[in-house]
């Protein structure tokens, strides 16, 4: 365990004596800000007008606040998080520091977690945030506590999938970019996986269905806790951080 | 101490180190001398832990690096050839975080740490970030990383390459310092550095072990006679005939002429037929530049050892 904490300790320190956590900040904080408030404006806006456009009785923060907004946070994710897990190994090939983390007395899954775990912090602090856009909001009006906290615990379930993957495409590769693209393509595929049942049915589209992202995060979105929505995250981040302690004790 | 039993490596049909066996003895520093390609790394990375082996075994202390590889490994301070470094770390962090990986007990861990930086003279650069310090302080940072947990074992992978002159000096009196306390494997493809340092010298070429002895005994296996490198200002056949006829000179020829400085390779037995060559030459009225003898080059120990050509790494 000691090992595991080091290894987070350090992360942490690397995040934030070099400019990367911050830059991950600074734009999440703008984007998600800017996002928030045009979901804001444009609610308040339907409110007023009584929200005849859509054809529907009334206005309700939930469908027409909350879920846009969890969506797009989670896009952000999907850019953002790339760059947070990029490094993580491909660095350290390339510094030649595999070598110290494989030559100490530290079991290869104590320092996958510690990576996990110390990019999970940062995930969080992005979720807090977030949460305090959502919390302004909840000041002035209401939001119900069930469908928000169901939203940041699917963002955060999404976000822990996208980190255990991107761990292990970057302990594939010395080469930070080839990491960062691999990442983002592999979420990306991920994320439109479920259009294949806009346009098919049968067997594989159904596959493709249950492999998507997004179709899982809908639940969430939505502020429903669905058993096979936790499993499908559950084993996206034990699959993902197994593959990259697999690869630990393989690689050179 | 360190036992290593018919190590071998293979990558696809390429055997990079090859039934390889051999003990240290407590204390004492071995070197492990090979061009590159050897399999010198290959065998160091194996010995750590770091790459698993195809074949063979590895003990430290009686401990299998195979059943118990987390108690072998703590017996283990390893400096590889690139040193393992967070340029963007402080020297002082970068060791705490090496000393709580090596699980140095939270109470001992800041003695260890000022320890190590003592002894590899770092106290003026403790809060400097590694990123900015030169390659002789990077490679200080990477010794004291190696000696923070005060290991029984010490690996170092070409401690010396690509130290100026005067950090080779410092950084060979810190592992001879080293010794005693620890025992200590080093790689090197330089002769006369394995000879400065090191108390055995286990030569390896294309991934088989050659010879295990001290660096005098390898030495006098080969040569029988020194070469000698004469430069002189004069005629420099009639200096090679007057040579040639001293006793104790096998062979005397001139290798190059011009200016009026003519240059000669002599094969001479000893230090007296070394003197004698000085003395007529001056008599003779010659302008002695130079007198120097030609250090076995670690191509020629191998050319004599394995009595084969060398392989195509050896000459890149």
């Amino acid at each position: 365990m000691t090992g595991m904490w080091a290894i987070i300790r350090k992360e942490w320190k690397s995040y934030f004596v070099t400019p990367a956590a911050y830059v991950v900040l600074a734009l999440f904080a703008v984007i998600a800000g800017f996002f928030f408030y045009s979901m804001l404006a444009m609610f308040v806006m339907q409110s007023l007008g009584g929200g005849g456009m859509f054809g529907r009785g009334g206005v309700d923060a939930q469908t027409m606040l909350l879920q846009p907004f969890f969506f797009d946070v989670a896009i952000l994710l999907l850019f953002l998080l790339p760059m947070v897990t990029m490094r993580s190994y491909a660095e350290e090939a390339r510094n030649g520091t595999l070598e110290l983390l494989k030559t100490v007395p530290v079991r290869r899954l104590e320092v996958v977690l510690g990576k996990f775990l110390a990019a999970f912090g940062l995930l969080i602090l992005l979720l807090v945030i977030a949460g305090l856009y959502v919390a302004l909001v909840a000041h002035y009006g209401k939001l119900g506590f069930k469908p928000v906290s169901a939203g940041f615990l699917g963002l955060a379930l999404l976000g822990a999938a996208f980190l255990a993957l991107g761990l292990f495409i970057s302990s594939l590769t010395r080469s930070q970019i080839v990491a960062a693209v691999g990442t983002f393509s592999l979420f990306l595929l991920l994320w439109v996986a479920d259009w294949v049942t806009s346009y098919g049915s049968g067997h594989v589209a159904q596959l493709f269905s249950y492999l998507s992202i997004t179709s899982h995060f809908r639940n969430f979105a939505q502020g429903v806790l669905d058993t096979k929505d936790l499993v499908y995250y559950l084993s996206l981040i034990v699959g993902g951080l197994f593959l990259t302690a697999r690869r630990m004790e393989l690689a050179e | 101490m360190l036992e290593v039993e018919h190590l071998t490596r293979r990558y696809g049909p390429i055997t990079a180190v090859d039934d390889i066996s051999f003990q240290t003895r407590s204390g004492e520093i071995l070197g492990f001398l090979g061009p590159n390609g050897a399999g010198k790394t290959t065998t160091m990375r194996m010995i750590t832990g770091y790459l698993p082996p195809t074949a063979g075994e590895v003990r430290i202390e009686g401990m299998g690096l195979r059943r118990d590889p987390l108690a072998a490994k703590r017996k283990i301070g390893y400096l590889p050839e690139l040193p393992p470094l967070y340029p963007e770390l402080t020297v002082r962090d970068y060791l705490r975080f090496v000393a709580r990986l090596r699980q140095v007990p939270p109470r001992e861990r800041n003695n260890a740490v000022e320890r190590a930086m003592g002894r590899c003279a770092l106290s003026d650069v403790t809060g400097r970030v590694i990123g900015r310090l030169s390659k002789g302080y990077r490679q200080r940072v990477g010794i004291a990383q190696a000696i923070l947990h005060n290991p029984r074992l010490l690996i170092f992978d070409e401690p010396t390459a690509g130290l100026d002159p005067r950090q080779i000096l410092e950084t060979r009196e810190l592992i001879r310092s080293l010794a005693g306390d620890h025992t200590v494997i080093l790689s090197t493809h330089i002769l006369s550095e394995a000879a400065n340092t090191c108390q055995r010298v286990i030569i390896i070429n294309r991934g088989k072990l050659v010879a295990v002895d001290s660096p005098e005994n390898l030495t006098r296996r080969v040569k029988q006679t020194d070469t000698l490198l004469i430069e002189l200002r004069g005629a420099g056949t009639a200096a090679q005939a007057l040579i040639a006829h001293l006793s104790g000179v096998s062979k005397a020829e001139l290798i190059g002429e011009q200016e009026g400085i003519a240059k000669l390779r002599v094969e001479s037995k000893d230090l007296a037929t070394r003197e004698a060559i000085s003395r007529v030459l001056v008599q003779g009225g010659y302008g002695l530049l130079e007198l120097k003898e030609v250090e076995l080059t670690l191509e020629e120990i191998f050319l004599s050892l394995t009595g084969s050509s060398l392989p195509a790494a050896a000459s890149a």
